[in-house]
């Protein structure tokens, strides 16, 4: 805020300063000593310490490209999960993808393509001056994320509806008035006759396993162990015999009342959900720093701060959303449109 | 650097490249016609192609955004280089840790495959499951 204020009042002073990117604004004025006027600069866009505009310029869009670079990088060691988690569990990925919604997750990317139009052409209407353009673009860019964010709001609270979730809340039936992790665990523990399975207080990270993992390979169990009626599930309900499991090219089929009905539900489908959260999340997360980013561009356009001289906020924040849409533009196809 | 002749006489900055309107519209109908085109080859089969040909569109895509909406094409070319360059560390992580990924699996696996665990499970009553499963480090 100090830096914002300082910005509104340097041209006065006319001496230089910076546009938001110079941490060493202020060292600037502490120089009394020294007489600004003495280094021959009359721009008053000119920070202190640089020789000329096209420097300064280039030391800012250097800065925030080496910041875009360790978003690369953060995004990246998600993007290097996602990958050894789809090599591992390749049908997980694609029996879960079908619970995402295509639509909608193609709806956002255009949302976010149509926001980085606009966030272009608001850096473009900087540099040539025109104030109401720009102004318009950035609220639309704005509008955009809101957009963005107000689909994956419904798009998030479906999921947690119908527990689509990570870790064990998964494996709880939805819907369920005791939708919690004991409901589930004492849901799975009843034997049906004959059994032979014996749960001994199983702890809550068990249950997964206890629940998904005869219905994978059940052949692997002798027969008298699986009971008259089969392995008892999560739901409760018998699982279906080996035979009965829709043929690998029937997954397109629609999927029955939740998934911990569908018997062709892989184990560790609550893996894909974790991946889901967290890289479009964090890309949420990012959605949201660019509303504020945009915001204070917008408040600065308002004011004034913004022309031909002086664009260099408006094109480092356009970047940064530049970014956030092109991790998306990777977002959607890995999430929305496995095959 | 990066003084264009400006033929329409529009105010220009001294600094950077005033992108032409057409280029920026391009590019965003550009952008939205390969998801049109990405989406639409999600409901087409072809087998183990699906993933390159979604990932070949989405860098595409990602080029287009990055050459004009973020000016990389009449910008600095260091700029170019550290984008290109934070994705080729990326990748070499990707290949290093997929590399280690199954490096070890024939020690884990074959030593206690699945089937294995779950007939044990199934077949003692009593045993302790948090025994079986702490065999198999929880994998699978």
């Amino acid at each position: 805020m100090t830096q914002i204020a300082h910005d509104h009042h340097a041209p006065a002073h006319g001496h230089g300063h910076s546009h938001g990117h110079d941490a060493h604004g202020h060292d600037a004025h502490g120089h009394g000593a020294h007489g600004h006027d003495g280094h021959g600069h009359h721009d008053p866009h000119l920070a202190h310490h640089f020789d000329s505009l096209a420097q300064q310029f280039d030391s800012a869009k250097l800065g925030i490209w080496l910041f875009l670079a360790t978003e690369v990088l953060f995004f990246g060691g998600l993007f290097v999960a996602y990958a050894i988690l789809r090599m591992r569990f390749p049908e997980v990925f694609s029996f879960a993808s079908h619970y995402l919604d295509t639509i909608m997750g193609g709806i956002n990317t255009c949302v976010l393509i149509i926001s980085s139009l606009t966030m272009a052409l608001a850096v473009r209407y900087a540099q040539t001056d025109n104030r109401k353009g720009l102004i318009t673009c950035l609220v639309l860019t704005f509008l955009g994320a809101v957009g963005f964010l107000v689909i994956k709001y419904f798009e998030y609270t479906h999921k947690f509806h119908d527990n689509l979730v990570w870790g064990p809340s998964f494996y709880v039936p939805p819907h369920s008035a005791e939708g919690d992790l004991e409901g589930a665990v004492l849901k799975t523990a009843p034997a049906p006759p004959g059994a032979a399975i014996t749960v001994v207080n199983p702890a809550p990270w068990q249950v997964p396993d206890l629940a998904r993992k005869p219905a994978v390979d059940a052949s692997a169990v002798k027969a008298a162990a699986m009971g008259p009626s089969g392995v008892a599930r999560a739901n409760g309900t018998p699982a279906p015999a080996p035979a009965a499991e829709p043929a690998p090219d029937a997954k397109d089929q629609a999927h029955p009342g939740t998934h911990l009905e569908d018997a062709s539900m892989p184990p560790n489908t609550h893996l894909f959900f974790a991946i889901y959260y967290a890289m479009t999340g964090l890309h949420g997360i990012h959605v949201v720093a660019g509303m504020g980013i945009l915001a204070w561009l917008t408040w600065r356009a308002v004011r004034g701060d913004f022309s031909s001289k002086n664009f260099t906020a408006v094109d480092t924040g356009g970047l940064y959303w530049h970014i956030v849409d092109l991790i998306w533009i990777f977002l959607f196809p890995l999430f929305y449109l496995i095959h | 650097m990066a003084h264009h002749a400006h033929p329409h006489g529009e105010a220009h900055p001294e600094v950077g490249h005033v992108v032409p309107v057409k280029y920026l519209v391009g590019a965003g109908a550009a952008l939205l016609f390969l998801t049109v085109i990405t989406v639409a080859t999600h409901y087409v089969d072809m087998g183990e192609a699906n993933l390159p040909v979604a990932l070949a569109i989405a860098m595409v895509k990602a080029t287009v955004v990055a050459l004009i909406f973020m000016h990389l094409r009449w910008d600095r070319p260091f700029n170019l280089l550290v984008l290109v360059g934070s994705g080729i560390f990326v990748l070499l992580m990707l290949a290093f840790a997929g590399m280690d990924v199954n490096q070890y699996e024939a020690t884990i696996f074959d030593g206690n495959p699945t089937q294995v665990n779950q007939t044990l499970q199934a077949n003692a009553p009593g045993a302790p499951l948090a025994q079986v499963k702490s065999t198999n480090g929880g994998a699978n």
